[in-house]
C-alpha cells in the first residue's frame, strides 16, 4: 500500500481507493458471470440441441453452437417419437401431466384456502393441535405411502389413471396449502372479522367479502407451488402409471432409457424442454411470487 | 284458524339455535373431510407401512407376522448400506455445497449490483424445473462420449479427463454436483431474503468502526442469520433423504449399484423384486432418518418461539 501511495502524487489514497473499488467491483461480476454461466449452459445445450440434425450432433458432440437449424425435433418429440412400442410422441403424456396437474391444483388450493380461513379464524378448542398434525403431512415421504396408496387406487378402480394421481396429489398437497394460507390469514386483523360479526355477517360471507379480496399474494404463491411441485412429481406417477397413461415426467424417463447406441439427442432436446416448459413459463412470469413462496416457511 | 298463527313464532323461536349451532358447526364441519384425509394419510399410511415391514408380504401384501425379520435382512444386505452410506455422503456434500454456493451467490448479489432481478433469475430458474428435467439433461453433459469431455477434447486438450458417471467410484459426485446446481438458488434465495432483513443500522455500526467488508459480513452479518443456516440445511435434508427422481433420472442408481440411495432401493424392494416386506421396512428406515432430523429441529423451534413469546 505505502509504495503505491508514494507513487500518485495528487490524491494518493483516493486513487487507490477507487483502484480497489473498481477490481472488487470487477470481481463481484466476474464471479457472478461465472456462475451464471455454469446455470445458462445445460440450458442453452438442451434449447441447441433440440434444433440441429442429429447427424451434426454426432459428429460435433452435445456442447456446440448450432450449424443447422429445424423445427422437425419438436415435432417428432410432440406427436411421433416412439416410446416403447407407441409411436405417439410426448403429446399424450403432455396432456395427463396438464389433466392431472391443473385439476389438483385447483382443488387443493381451494381446500387450503378454507382450512387455512378456519384455522386462524374460526379457531375452536383443540384447532391448533389438529393443525400441527395436519403439518406433519409436509414431512411424509412418498415411499411411506406407496403400498397403502395402491390398495386404495385398486379398491377405487384408480389404478393406472390420472383421476387416482389428482387425488394422491390433493391429499398430499392440502398439508402445504393449509399451512400457507394459515400463516397467511393470521396476520389478517381479527377486529375486522369481529367487528364483520357484530354487523350480522356469517361464515361464508366474511369470507367472500373480506378475506378472498385479502388473498391473492397468497393464492398465488400457493398456485404456483402446487402447480410446479405436481407437474415435476415423478415417484407416484411412475409406481401407479404406465405407457399412454404416465404424466410426462414418467415417459421423459422411459424415452431418454433406451440403450446407449444412437441417441437420438435432437428429439430427446426437445422432449425435455416440452416437459420443463409449463413449470418454466409460470415461474418466469410468478417469479416474485415463486421466491416469496420458497421463502415463506423457512424465514417465519 | 289459530294454528298458523301458532306455528309461526314457534317455528321462529326453534330455528334460531338450530341454525346457529348449524353455523358454529359449519367450521368444524368444513374442516372436517380435509382432517379426516390427512390423518388417514399420515398416521394409518404410516402405520399400515409399519405394520407391512413387521410381515411376510412378498408380491403382495400379506399380513402374516414375522417380527424384525425384514429389517435384519435388510441391514445384512451390501446393497442397502452402500444406499445409506450414499445418502449420509451425498447429504453432507449437497447441503454445504449448495449452502457455499448459495451463500456466495446471495452475497455478491447484496453488494449493490446491477440487474439484480436477471441475476437471480438466472440461478433460481433450475428449481423451477424437475430432477427429472435436471438429471437427463446432466447425464448427457457427464456421458464422456457426447458431453464435457468430448468437448474439452475437441477444444485441443486431448488427454482431457472427465467421466464421473462412467466409474463406480466417482458416480456419486456426479450426483452431488447435479444436486448443488440445481438447487444452490433455493439457498441464494433464502439467505438473500435473510441479508436483507439485517438491521441496516448494524451494519452502518460496524463500518464506522472501521470493519472490512469481509469482517463485517463474517461478525455481524452473518452470525444474526443462523437460523436461516439451519433451516436451509433441514430443508435441504428432506430433498436429500427424499432423493429419488434426480438419481432415477442421472444414472438409475449406476454403474452397478453404487448410486443406490435409500428412496430407490425402496422402489426397487416394492415392484421390481416383489419383496413389499422388506421394502416396507427400508421406507420405515427413511422416515426414522428424517425422523431424527425433523423432530429434534421441530422441538427447537417451539422452544424458541416459546422464548420469544417469554421474552415479549
Amino acid at each position: 500500500m505505502a509504495s503505491i501511495a508514494l507513487n500518485d502524487r495528487y490524491d494518493p489514497e483516493a486513487a487507490a481507493a477507487r483502484r480497489r473499488y473498481f477490481w472488487s467491483r470487477f470481481l463481484v461480476y466476474a464471479v457472478l458471470t461465472f456462475f451464471a454461466v455454469i446455470y445458462l449452459v445445460p440450458l442453452l445445450v438442451v434449447i441447441f440441441n433440440s434444433l440441429r440434425e442429429q447427424p451434426e450432433i454426432a459428429q460435433n458432440g452435445l456442447i456446440s453452437l448450432p450449424r443447422s437449424f429445424r423445427l422437425d425435433a419438436w415435432a417428432d418429440a410432440w406427436g411421433s417419437y416412439c416410446i416403447s412400442g407407441t409411436c405417439e410422441g410426448m403429446r399424450r403424456n403432455f396432456f395427463n401431466s396438464l389433466w392431472m396437474t391443473v385439476p389438483a391444483t385447483i382443488i387443493s388450493t381451494v381446500l387450503g384456502a378454507i382450512n387455512g380461513y378456519i384455522l386462524s379464524k374460526w379457531r375452536f378448542k383443540g384447532s391448533e393441535v389438529l393443525f400441527n398434525l395436519m403439518l406433519l403431512g409436509v414431512f411424509m415421504p412418498g415411499q411411506i405411502s406407496l403400498m397403502p396408496w395402491a390398495f386404495l387406487l385398486g379398491k377405487l378402480g384408480l389404478t393406472n389413471s390420472t383421476y387416482g394421481l389428482v387425488l394422491i396429489h390433493v391429499i398430499q398437497g392440502i398439508s402445504f396449502t393449509t399451512l400457507f394460507c394459515r400463516n397467511f390469514y393470521v396476520s389478517i386483523p381479527d377486529d375486522l372479522i369481529k367487528a364483520a360479526r357484530i354487523d350480522g355477517a356469517g361464515f361464508w360471507r366474511i369470507f367472500r367479502k373480506i378475506i378472498l379480496p385479502l388473498s391473492p399474494p397468497i393464492l398465488i404463491v400457493t398456485v404456483i407451488w402446487q402447480f410446479t411441485g405436481i407437474w415435476n412429481e415423478y415417484l407416484f406417477g411412475v409406481v401407479f402409471t404406465s405407457g399412454q397413461e404416465q404424466p410426462i415426467t414418467a415417459a421423459l424417463v422411459a424415452l431418454t432409457a433406451g440403450g446407449t447406441t444412437a441417441r437420438a439427442y435432437d428429439v430427446m432436446s426437445a422432449a425435455v424442454l416440452i416437459g420443463a416448459l409449463p413449470p418454466l413459463l409460470i415461474y418466469l412470469f410468478g417469479g416474485k411470487y415463486f421466491v416469496r413462496g420458497l421463502t415463506q416457511g423457512a424465514i417465519k | 284458524m289459530s294454528t298458523p298463527d301458532l306455528t309461526v313464532p314457534v317455528a321462529a323461536s326453534a330455528a334460531p339455535p338450530w341454525r346457529e349451532r348449524l353455523t358454529t358447526m359449519a367450521p368444524v364441519l368444513l374442516l372436517a373431510p380435509s382432517l379426516v384425509a390427512s390423518f388417514i394419510y399420515v398416521f394409518v399410511f404410516t402405520l399400515w407401512t409399519l405394520y407391512l415391514s413387521l410381515s411376510n408380504s412378498s408380491l403382495l401384501p400379506t399380513y402374516g407376522f414375522v417380527g424384525v425379520d425384514n429389517y435384519v435382512s435388510l441391514w445384512a444386505n451390501r446393497r442397502w448400506n452402500i444406499a445409506y452410506t450414499n445418502l449420509f455422503l451425498f447429504s453432507a456434500f449437497y447441503i454445504l455445497g449448495s449452502m457455499a454456493v448459495g451463500l456466495l451467490l446471495a452475497i455478491l448479489i447484496d453488494q449493490r449490483v446491477r440487474g439484480e432481478a436477471i441475476w437471480r433469475t438466472i440461478f433460481l430458474y433450475p428449481l423451477a424445473v424437475s430432477f427429472i428435467v435436471t438429471g437427463t439433461v446432466w447425464s448427457w453433459l457427464y456421458n464422456p462420449v457426447d458431453g464435457i469431455q468430448a468437448f474439452v477434447r475437441g477444444l485441443g486438450w486431448s488427454d482431457f479427463s472427465f467421466a464421473l458417471t462412467a466409474n463406480r467410484n466417482t458416480a456419486i459426485y456426479a450426483v452431488i454436483i447435479t444436486g448443488i446446481w440445481q438447487s444452490s438458488g433455493f439457498a441464494m434465495a433464502l439467505f438473500l431474503a435473510g441479508l436483507r432483513s439485517v438491521d441496516p443500522d448494524l451494519v452502518k455500526a460496524a463500518q464506522i468502526d472501521g470493519a472490512s467488508t469481509f469482517r463485517t459480513y463474517r461478525k455481524v452479518i452473518l452470525p444474526t442469520i443462523a437460523p436461516i443456516f439451519l433451516a436451509v440445511a433441514v430443508i435441504q435434508i428432506q430433498f436429500a433423504i427424499k432423493t429419488f427422481d434426480l438419481v432415477a433420472a442421472l444414472t438409475r442408481g449406476g454403474p452397478g449399484v453404487s448410486t443406490t440411495f435409500p428412496a430407490i432401493y425402496v422402489y426397487d424392494l416394492m415392484f421390481q423384486r416383489g419383496q413389499i416386506g422388506e421394502g416396507a421396512a427400508a421406507a420405515m428406515m427413511m422416515l426414522a432418518a428424517l425422523a431424527v432430523v425433523l423432530v429434534p429441529y421441530s422441538l427447537w423451534i417451539v422452544w424458541r418461539r416459546q422464548a420469544e413469546g417469554r421474552d415479549g
